[in-house]
C-alpha cells in the first residue's frame, strides 16, 4: 500500500442513499407516460407532435438561459416534464407555434427568470398554459372529440364542464367515458384512469404524498355535494385529477411539511369549486393551483414542524 | 384528532432513513489484534479538558499504568496501553478533529506486563468507590461521543435519575463491535448495569436493541433472566431504523418523553450508556482493569472484514492490514459508521476511545444541485428540523436565521444528507453555521 495515498476528507455522512433529482423526474416522466399515450389514442398522432415541439423548445429554452446566467446546464428531466405537463394541459389541436412559445415561456420566465429548478414561485407548465390562454384566446377555445384520425382536424365538441352533458347518455355512461377519458376536453386530463395510474406509481416510488391528491379531490367531491352538484361529474370531469396528482404534488411550489400540503391542497380544492359554480369559467383547477403556489411561503411559515424537545409554542407535534 | 388519525395522516413528527445494514461482520467473533510494536496515545481522547502528562522520554510503562491524569471534573485519564519505553511527548494525529494534537508515543518491549487496581467484589463497594474505579480507568463513552463516563454518573442532586437505558441499539450501517460484544460478553454487559443502578440508585433499566439483531436480543434476555436485582431490567428490542440509537431518539422511543431543547436525558430521569462502555464498567470495578482496548470493526473496502480487540494507539493502518489491507480504488477512512464517522487524513491515524469502526471506502464525488423543496429532509430528520433551511441559510450568510429555526437542536445524525436528491451537504454547511454563530455569540 503507498504510504502517500491521498485520502478523501469530507464530511458526513459518507454514504448516499438512491434518491437523486433526475430519478425523481425520470419516475414522473414514467408515470406521465400513461395519461400521454392515452392522448395519443384519443386525439391522434398530432399529440406527439406536439410534445416534441414543447420538449426540444423546454430544453433549449434551459440550456439558453443557464448559458446567459452562467450557470452550469444538467439534464435533469425537469425541463421534460414541464413541457409534457404543458401539452397535456392544452386543447389537443393547439397551434404549434403556441405550444412552443407556451413552452419557452414557461422555462423562460416561470422557471429560469425565477433562479432556475428549486427557485421558481409558480408551477411553470401551468403558467405556460395561462400564458398562451391569456394572449391566444381565440385559438384556444376549439376542442375536439375523442377520434382515430390520428392527423385530422378532428371533430369540434365541447368540453364537458364548459356545455354539460347534453347528449343522450346515461349518467353511468356518463361517468364510464369521464372514467376511460372518451371525452373532449386538454390533450392529457379527460381519462381520469390513466391518471390514476400515474398517480398511483408516483405515490408508489415515493415522490409524491397521497395526501396531495386525496384531500386536494376530495375538498372538491365534499364541496360540490354541498353545492347540490354531481360530485363524482366534478372530479372526473376537467383537469381535477391531472392536476391533483401532478401539478399541486409539485415540490418547488407546495409547502413542505405533510401539514402544509393538506392546507394547499384543500385550498386548491376550495378554489376549483368557487371558480367553476361562481366564477364566469368552466374551469377552475390552473388557476386554483397557480393560486395557491402563491401561498406557499405563508403557509411554509405556519406550518413548521415542532422541534424535537421544543416546549409548544406554535403548531404541535 | 385522534393519534391514530395524526399518524395515518402523516403529520406525526417524521425522522429516520433505512440505509442499507451492510453489516458483514456479524458473524465473525472477535479476535485479538496482534500486539503493536508502537502507540500513539492523543492525550485528549474524550469530552473536556486534554490530561497532563505525568511521564517523560525515556521511562519504562506497563499495560495499565496512568500516564496522563486528568486535568479537571470534565476529562479522563490515558493509561499505557503497551508496556515499553516513552518515546516522547509530542504532537500525534487527532482522530476527530484531524489537527495534530500532543500525545505519548511508547515503544513496545513485547512483554505485555500489566498493572490493575485490585479485583473487588461488587457488593461490597460502596458508591463512592464504584465511581472513582471508573474515573480512574479512565472510562469514556464508547459509543462515539466519549464524554466521560464519571460525570455522566454523578447528575446533580434536582436531577434523580430513575431510569439507565443501555444503549446497543448499533444503528449505523458496518459496525457490529457492540453487536459481537453483546453476543459474546453478556456478563459483562449485565454485570456492569448492576453497578451503574447502584451508582445511580436507578430503579429500572432498558437494554436497547435494534431487532435485526436477534441472537444479541436472546443471549442478553437469557443474561438478564439469570440477573440478581430486585429491580426490573427490561430488554427492549427497537425498530431497526437509523438514528435509532441516537441519545434523544432512544429516549422518545422508550420512554414516549422528550428531552427539552438543549438539555440532557437525566432532565428527564434518565441516563444512557453505550454498551461497550457498560463493559468497560464492570472491567474496570470488579476486575481492576483501566480502559486500554476495545472491539472495533475493521470494514468496508478490505478484503477480510474482521471485529478485533485493539490497544489504543494503534495505527489504524495496521489493523487495516491485518484485515488484507484497504482494497485497491479505496481512497477514504472514515473513524466510526458511514452517518457520522469522521474521515481520516492518513491511514496511520491512531485507535482512540471513541473509535467503534475504522471503515475503508471507496468515495466518488457527487456534483452538488440547487435544493428542488422536495422536502425529503423535513421528514427525515429526528429532530423536527428544517435542514433545506440551514444549508440555504448558510449559502445565503443569512446566520441569524438558523437560531430561529433551531440549529443547536441538530445532532448531525445525517438522515437529511443521505436522503437529498440535489447532494447537498446539509450536515456540512448546519456544523459551518454552529461554528459561525458561536463566533457571534463569542464577539
Amino acid at each position: 500500500m503507498d504510504k502517500a495515498t491521498q485520502l478523501v476528507l469530507s464530511a458526513s455522512p459518507h454514504i448516499k442513499g438512491r434518491t437523486s433529482i433526475s430519478r425523481d423526474m425520470l419516475v414522473v416522466v414514467f408515470a406521465l407516460m400513461f395519461p400521454v399515450l392515452g392522448a395519443v389514442y384519443f386525439f391522434g398522432l398530432y399529440i406527439l407532435l406536439m410534445l416534441a415541439a414543447a420538449t426540444v423548445s423546454a430544453v433549449l429554452t434551459e440550456y439558453v438561459a443557464k448559458a446567459m446566467r452562467r450557470r452550469p446546464f444538467f439534464l435533469d428531466g425537469s425541463a421534460v416534464v414541464t413541457a409534457l405537463l404543458l401539452v397535456l394541459v392544452l386543447p389537443p389541436r393547439t397551434p404549434m407555434w403556441i405550444v412552443v412559445i407556451g413552452s419557452i415561456f414557461a422555462i423562460a420566465i416561470a422557471k429560469e427568470a425565477f433562479g432556475g429548478l428549486g427557485q421558481n414561485i409558480f408551477n411553470p407548465a401551468l403558467v405556460g398554459r395561462a400564458f398562451v390562454t391569456i394572449s391566444f384566446a381565440g385559438s384556444l377555445t376549439r376542442w375536439i372529440s375523442p377520434t382515430s384520425s390520428w392527423l385530422s382536424d378532428g371533430v369540434t365538441t365541447a368540453t364537458p364542464l364548459a356545455e354539460g352533458f347534453t347528449t343522450s347518455l346515461t349518467k353511468l355512461e356518463m361517468y364510464k367515458a369521464l372514467f376511460l377519458g372518451n371525452v373532449g376536453g386538454s390533450v392529457g386530463e379527460t381519462s381520469a384512469l390513466l391518471i390514476l395510474i400515474g398517480g398511483v406509481l408516483l405515490i408508489a416510488f415515493g415522490v409524491i404524498k397521497w395526501q396531495v391528491p386525496v384531500f386536494y379531490i376530495g375538498t372538491v367531491f365534499v364541496l360540490t355535494f354541498l353545492f347540490g352538484e354531481d360530485p363524482l361529474f366534478h372530479i372526473l370531469a376537467g383537469g381535477l385529477m391531472l392536476g391533483a396528482f401532478f401539478m399541486a404534488t409539485d415540490y418547488v411550489t407546495s409547502p413542505l411539511t405533510t401539514r402544509g400540503k393538506i392546507i394547499f391542497s384543500v385550498g386548491a380544492g376550495v378554489l376549483v369549486v368557487l371558480i367553476r359554480l361562481l366564477g364566469n369559467m368552466p374551469e377552475g383547477v390552473c388557476y386554483s393551483i397557480l393560486i395557491m403556489n402563491a401561498f406557499t411561503p405563508l403557509i411554509d411559515r405556519y406550518t413548521r414542524i415542532r422541534p424535537y424537545g421544543v416546549v409548544k409554542k406554535g403548531g404541535n407535534n | 384528532m385522534s393519534r391514530d388519525m395524526y399518524t395515518f395522516l402523516g403529520l406525526k413528527r417524521p425522522g429516520a432513513v433505512h440505509p442499507p445494514g451492510r453489516k458483514f461482520t456479524s458473524n465473525e467473533a472477535t479476535e485479538v489484534a496482534p500486539l503493536p510494536k508502537e502507540v500513539m496515545l492523543p492525550l485528549q481522547q474524550h469530552i473536556g479538558a486534554p490530561a497532563n502528562p505525568l511521564v517523560n522520554k525515556g521511562d519504562e510503562v506497563k499495560v495499565g499504568q496512568k500516564i496522563a491524569e486528568a486535568s479537571g471534573f470534565v476529562s479522563a485519564p490515558i493509561h499505557a496501553t503497551i508496556s515499553g519505553t516513552v518515546n516522547g511527548v509530542s504532537k500525534v494525529p487527532n482522530p476527530t478533529t484531524g489537527e495534530p494534537i500532543r500525545g505519548i508515543l511508547i515503544e513496545s518491549n513485547e512483554d505485555d506486563e500489566w498493572v490493575k487496581f485490585s479485583a473487588a467484589d461488587p457488593d461490597d463497594l460502596p458508591i463512592e468507590e464504584i465511581l472513582n474505579r471508573i474515573k480512574e480507568a479512565g472510562i469514556v463513552g464508547l459509543g462515539g461521543a466519549a464524554f466521560p463516563t464519571h460525570v455522566k454518573l454523578q447528575p446533580p442532586e434536582d436531577k434523580p435519575v430513575h431510569t439507565v437505558i443501555v444503549n446497543g441499539a448499533e444503528c449505523e450501517p458496518y459496525i457490529t463491535s457492540d453487536d459481537r460484544l453483546m453476543r459474546e460478553e453478556t456478563g459483562r454487559i449485565v454485570g456492569g448495569l448492576l453497578l451503574i443502578m447502584k451508582a445511580l440508585s436507578a430503579k429500572k433499566a432498558y437494554i436497547a436493541i435494534e431487532d435485526n439483531k436477534p441472537k444479541p436480543i436472546s443471549r442478553i434476555s437469557e443474561a438478564v433472566s439469570q440477573a440478581d436485582t430486585p429491580y426490573p431490567i427490561k430488554v427492549a428490542p427497537l425498530r431497526a431504523r437509523y438514528p435509532m440509537g441516537a441519545e434523544k431518539t432512544l429516549v422518545k422511543a422508550l420512554l414516549g418523553t422528550e428531552v427539552p431543547e438543549g438539555g440532557l436525558p437525566m432532565d428527564v430521569g434518565v441516563v444512557v450508556q453505550n454498551v461497550a462502555t457498560v463493559a468497560a464498567i464492570y472491567d474496570a470495578v470488579v476486575e481492576g482493569k483501566p480502559l486500554v482496548e476495545r472491539i472495533v470493526t475493521v470494514t468496508g473496502d478490505v478484503p477480510k472484514p474482521k471485529n478485533l480487540i485493539a490497544r489504543f494507539g494503534t495505527s489504524a493502518m495496521e489493523l487495516i492490514e491485518y484485515c488484507g489491507g484497504p482494497s485497491s480504488g479505496a481512497n477514504k477512512l472514515v473513524f466510526g459508521g458511514p452517518m457520522m464517522g469522521i474521515a481520516q487524513p492518513t491511514y496511520y491515524s491512531p485507535l482512540i476511545k471513541s473509535t467503534n469502526c475504522l471503515l475503508v471506502l471507496k468515495s466518488k464525488q457527487l456534483e452538488e444541485h440547487q435544493c428542488i423543496r422536495c422536502g425529503r429532509c423535513v421528514q427525515r430528520c429526528p429532530m423536527g428540523l428544517m435542514p433545506l433551511v440551514f444549508a440555504k441559510a448558510v449559502q445565503n450568510g443569512l446566520y441569524e436565521q438558523l437560531s430561529e429555526y433551531h440549529i443547536d437542536s441538530c445532532v448531525e445524525c445525517g438522515a437529511c444528507t443521505y436522503d437529498c436528491p440535489a447532494n447537498i451537504p446539509i450536515v456540512s454547511y448546519i456544523k459551518t453555521g454552529k461554528q459561525k454563530l458561536q463566533k457571534v455569540t463569542e464577539a
